[in-house]
C-alpha cells in the first residue's frame, strides 16, 4: 500500500514541476525571429497535414541553412502538434503567445475562428492561406488577417465558371444540376450561399450532399443519392479522409470523373485512391507541381540531404508539399518586407502585419528567390488582404497532375457583395468590433 | 503527523455530519481555495491559466455532471458531448437577442435548456438500464450533433456554422471576446464552478443524494423504501444535464471564443466519461482529479520533454503521449479501479493512522 502512496506522490511532484516548467517557457535566443509553425502530423486529417507541415517546414529550415535566416536572422523555428483540432490548437497558440510569434498559420478553419478576434489583441497576425474566413479578405475591417491567394467563395466561382466554359457559356449551366459534396463544417458550408446564389442567377439546380467529419470514411449514402440524382457536374469541398473516399465512392458508382471538379485540397494520394477509374478527376490549384525548381534543389542539398528533417523524400514536389512551401515563401517574402520597412532585423508582430499588408511578389521576384514560374503574383493591399487571385485546373491522368487550363477568375461582382455583407455581419455580431487603427504604408 | 483528528470532538450533530468533519480538511480547502483565488491569478502564467486552468475548470464542471448521473445514480450516458452543447447553442442565443443581461445569467440560465432536453432524453431511463441506456443516450448525442449542424437559426445563419462570441462586459470589464484578460476569464469561471460544486456537494450528500445513489445500489429495494423511481432518476438527468450545459457555455463563452458543431461530438461525451471513470465514479473530488489527469497530463508530458531538452519532433510527442496515457489509464484502472479520489482516500486514511499500519 505504502508504493500507492509513492506512486502519487511523485505523480504530483511530476505535476508541479512541470506546470512550472510550462509557466516559465525558455526565452528565444536573441536576434531571432521566432516563427511557429501549427501542423498536424497525427490524426484523422494527417494524410493531408503531413505534406504541408513538411513543405512549410523544410523551405524555411532552408533559408536558414543557405542563408542564415532572413536578412542575417536566425529563423527560430517550432512546430506545434494541433491534430486538427481545435482544442490543442488554441492551447499551441497559449503556448507561443508569449514568445512574441511574427505570424500564426492554423491550418484549420476550426483553429482560425477563434484567433480571428484575438489577432489584433495580442498584434499576432494570422495567416490562413487560402481557408478560414472567407469575409477576412477586407482588410478595413480585419487588418490582423491575411488569406491570400483565393477564398472559398472565390473558388467556388471558378469552379463554376470553368464548368461554364466547358460548357460553352455561362447561360449554358441553365436547367443542369450540379451536386455539392462537403465536409459538414465551417469549411464545407461556407460556399453554400454563394452557390445557392449562383444557381438562382444561373438557373441552375443546386444539390448539397453533406458528410459529417466522423463520417468522413463512410459516403456511401451520399453517393447513393449521387447516383440517383444524377448530377451533371459535383463539386467537391474536402479535406482530410473526405477526399479519397469521395474519388473511391464516385469511380465506384460510374460517375463521370472529368465531371468531378474538388476544390484546392486533393493531394496525389487522394486521386489515387480511386485507382485507375480516377483518371480525369480535376481540382484547383494556384502554384507548380513537381520539383523543378533551383529553390526546392537547395531544399534538397540544404535540408533533406543533411537529415535535417523527417521530410519523405518522396513527397518533394507533390501539391501539398508544394502548397506549404507556398505557405512559407509568403512568410519569408513577408519578413523581407517587414523589415525593409521597419529598419529592425528582428521584427514584431506589428512589423509583420506591415509586411504582409504590402507583400509583392512578382515575376521577377520568383526568379531570384528561385521559384520562376512557380505561382502567379501577389501583391496585397491595405484593403483587399486576399487578392482573388486567379487559379487553374489541373487534372489526374493516373500518375500525376497536370495543367488543364488557362487562368480562372473568379466573378468578382458576384462574390462581393457577399463578402461584404459577411463582414460586415461578423462586426455587429461581435458587438464591439474595434475600428481600423492601423496606419496604411505604401508599397515598398 | 499533521493529518491528524484526536483532540477533536464534536459536541453536536451537525458537526459529526459535516462534510468535511477533519479540521485539517477544511484549512486544506480553504488553503487551495486561497491559492485558486489569489495565488493563481497573481503568480500564473498566461499559459497556465488559459491553457491549464480554464480547461480543467469547464471539464471538471462537465464531470461533475456526468458524475452526477453515472457515478451516484449508476446511469450510463455518452450524451454528454450533446448536453454540453446544448448550452453553448443556449447561452449564444439568449446573448444575442438580450444583449444586455449580463453574461454570468445567461450562462447560468442556459444550463436550464439543456436541463430540459437530459430530461427529455432521461425518460428511457425509466424502462431500461445499463448498456441499453447508454445506447439511448447515444441517439441523443447523435440527435444533438444533427441539429447543431443543421439549424442554422442556432448560430444565426453565420455562414461559418461556427458560434462567434460577442464581446461582454462585467463591472465594466471585458469577460468573454478577445479582450477579455485571461485572469478575468479564469475567476469567472473559477467562481461558477466553485458555486456549483458547493450545490452539488451539498446535493449529494443531502436527501437527494442519498435517494440517487440508493437507485445506483439497486433500484428494487430503492423502490421498495420508498424512492419514487422515476422523479429520481429524471432529477439526476435534469442536474447533471444542468451541470453539462453550464460547462459547455463557459467552454465557449470563456475559453474557445467561438466553436464549431464538431467541438460537441462523441469524442468529448467520451473525453468526459474517461475522466470521470480514472477520477473515481460517485465522487466530487474524483472529478477534478479525472480532468486533471485526462487533460492535464498530455500538457504535462509535453512540458517533461521541453524541459529534459530531448529533441524530439512534436508528432512524435503527441504519439508518445497518446501511449503514455493510455498506459497511465490502464496502470491506474488495475492499482485502484475505483478511481483517482480512492486513491486519495486510502492515502488520507494512511496519514490519519500513521505510524502504524491500521
Amino acid at each position: 500500500m505504502l508504493g500507492l502512496k509513492n506512486v502519487k506522490t511523485t505523480m504530483i511532484a511530476a505535476t508541479l514541476v512541470a506546470a512550472t516548467a510550462a509557466t516559465s517557457l525558455p526565452a528565444t535566443a536573441q536576434e531571432s525571429i521566432y516563427v511557429p509553425l501549427f501542423t498536424y502530423r497525427t490524426g484523422p486529417f494527417s494524410g493531408s497535414g503531413i505534406y504541408i507541415a513538411e513543405g512549410m517546414r523544410d523551405y524555411l529550415e532552408m533559408l536558414n541553412q543557405r542563408d542564415g535566416g532572413i536578412g542575417g536572422v536566425k529563423l527560430a523555428l517550432e512546430e506545434c502538434e494541433t491534430g486538427y483540432d481545435t482544442k490543442k490548437g488554441l492551447e499551441c497558440y497559449e503556448a507561443v503567445k508569449d514568445k512574441k510569434p511574427i505570424v500564426v498559420n492554423p491550418w484549420s478553419t476550426g483553429i482560425t475562428l477563434p484567433l480571428i478576434p484575438r489577432a489584433a489583441v495580442d498584434k499576432v497576425p494570422v495567416l490562413s492561406m487560402a481557408y478560414g474566413l472567407s469575409a477576412a479578405a477586407i482588410g478595413e475591417t480585419f487588418p490582423w488577417i491575411f488569406n491570400p491567394p483565393a477564398t472559398y467563395w472565390d473558388g467556388a466561382s471558378m469552379i463554376l465558371n470553368y464548368i461554364g466554359g466547358k460548357e460553352g457559356g455561362m447561360d449554358k449551366l441553365k436547367g443542369k444540376t450540379i451536386g455539392y459534396i462537403y465536409l459538414d463544417a465551417g469549411f464545407g458550408k461556407e460556399p453554400i450561399p454563394l452557390l445557392e446564389q449562383l444557381s438562382k442567377d444561373y438557373g441552375f439546380n443546386l444539390k448539397l450532399y453533406p458528410v459529417a467529419a466522423t463520417e468522413m470514411q463512410n459516403q456511401s449514402s451520399q453517393w447513393l443519392n449521387v447516383r440517383r440524382d444524377r448530377p451533371d457536374y459535383m463539386i467537391m469541398y474536402g479535406w482530410g479522409a473526405l477526399q479519397p473516399t469521395a474519388v473511391k465512392e464516385a469511380v465506384k458508382i460510374n460517375y463521370p470523373m472529368d465531371k468531378f471538379i474538388s476544390i484546392w485540397w486533393p493531394s496525389e494520394d487522394d486521386a489515387a485512391a480511386g485507382g485507375p477509374g480516377s483518371k480525369g478527376f480535376k481540382a484547383l490549384n494556384w502554384h507548380a507541381v513537381g520539383d523543378n525548381f533551383p529553390a526546392i534543389a537547395d531544399i534538397k542539398k540544404y535540408v533533406t540531404d543533411k537529415n535535417l528533417t523527417q521530410t519523405d523524400k518522396s513527397h518533394i514536389g507533390k501539391v501539398l508539399y508544394n502548397r506549404g512551401i507556398y505557405n512559407s515563401m509568403l512568410i519569408a517574402e513577408s519578413i523581407r518586407n517587414a523589415q525593409k520597412l521597419s529598419g529592425k532585423k528582428a521584427i514584431t508582430g506589428e512589423d509583420m502585419r506591415r509586411g504582409l499588408e504590402t507583400l509583392n511578389i512578382d515575376a521577377a521576384r520568383y526568379k531570384e528567390i528561385g521559384l520562376e514560374g512557380f505561382a502567379g503574383p501577389v501583391k496585397l493591399t491595405c484593403a483587399d488582404h486576399n487578392g482573388h487571385f486567379a487559379t487553374y485546373m489541373q487534372e489526374w491522368d493516373g500518375s500525376k497532375y497536370v495543367k488543364v487550363s488557362g487562368d480562372l477568375k473568379a466573378s468578382m461582382d458576384k462574390v462581393s457583395p457577399l463578402m461584404n455583407a459577411a463582414a460586415k455581419e461578423y462586426t455587429e455580431k461581435a458587438g464591439s468590433w474595434p475600428k481600423r487603427t492601423e496606419a496604411c504604408d505604401k508599397a515598398s | 503527523m499533521l493529518y491528524r483528528e484526536a483532540g477533536q470532538f464534536k459536541t453536536n450533530y451537525v458537526d459529526d455530519q459535516a462534510v468535511f468533519p477533519i479540521r485539517q480538511d477544511r484549512i486544506g480547502i480553504a488553503v487551495i481555495l486561497v491559492i485558486a483565488f489569489v495565488g493563481i491569478p497573481l503568480f500564473g502564467s498566461d499559459f497556465f491559466i488559459s491553457a491549464v486552468m480554464v480547461p480543467l475548470l469547464v471539464f471538471s464542471l462537465a464531470a461533475i455532471g456526468l458524475n452526477i448521473l453515472t457515478g451516484y445514480t449508476g446511469l450510463l450516458s455518452l450524451g454528454t458531448g450533446g448536453f454540453m452543447g446544448v448550452g453553448a447553442f443556449a447561452c449564444y442565443k439568449l446573448t444575442t437577442i438580450f444583449p444586455d443581461v449580463n453574461i454570468i445569467v445567461w450562462i447560468l440560465v442556459s444550463g436550464f435548456f439543456s436541463c430540459g432536453i437530459g430530461i427529455l432524453f432521461g425518460l428511457p431511463s425509466l424502462r431500461i438500464k445499463g448498456f441499453y441506456l447508454a445506447v439511448a443516450t447515444l441517439s441523443a448525442q447523435f440527435f444533438l450533433d444533427w441539429a447543431f449542424v443543421r439549424i442554422p437559426w442556432l448560430v444565426n445563419n453565420n455562414t461559418s456554422g461556427a458560434i462567434e462570441v460577442p464581446s461582454r462586459y462585467l463591472f465594466g470589464m471585458p469577460i468573454t471576446g478577445p479582450m477579455a484578460q485571461p485572469e478575468v476569464r479564469y475567476l469567472v469561471v473559477l467562481s461558477i464552478v466553485t458555486l456549483l460544486t458547493l450545490i452539488a456537494s451539498n446535493l449529494v450528500h443531502g436527501r437527494i443524494g442519498r435517494s440517487w445513489m440508493a437507485v445506483r445500489d439497486m433500484d428494487l429495494a430503492a423502490e421498495l423504501i420508498g424512492i419514487r423511481l422515476y422523479r429520481t432518476k429524471l432529477l439526476a438527468f435534469a442536474v447533471s444535464s444542468y451541470y453539462c450545459g453550464v460547462a459547455g457555455a463557459l467552454m465557449v463563452f470563456l475559453w474557445y471564443g467561438s466553436a464549431e458543431p464538431a467541438v460537441f461530438g462523441i469524442d468529448q461525451s467520451f473525453f468526459i466519461l474517461f475522466m470521470v471513470i480514472i477520477g473515481g465514479l460517485g465522487s466530487l473530488v474524483g472529478s477534478f482529479f479525472g480532468a486533471a489527469l485526462i487533460y492535464g497530463m498530455p500538457i504535462v508530458l509535453k512540458g517533461v520533454v521541453g524541459l529534459v531538452g530531448l529533441q524530439i519532433s512534436p508528432s512524435t510527442v503527441e504519439h508518445l503521449t497518446f501511449m503514455a496515457v493510455g498506459g497511465l489509464i490502464i496502470l491506474f484502472l488495475i492499482i485502484e479501479p475505483a478511481g483517482l479520489a480512492r486513491l486519495w482516500q486510502i492515502g488520507k486514511q494512511k496519514l490519519r493512522v500513521w505510524p502504524f499500519p491500521y
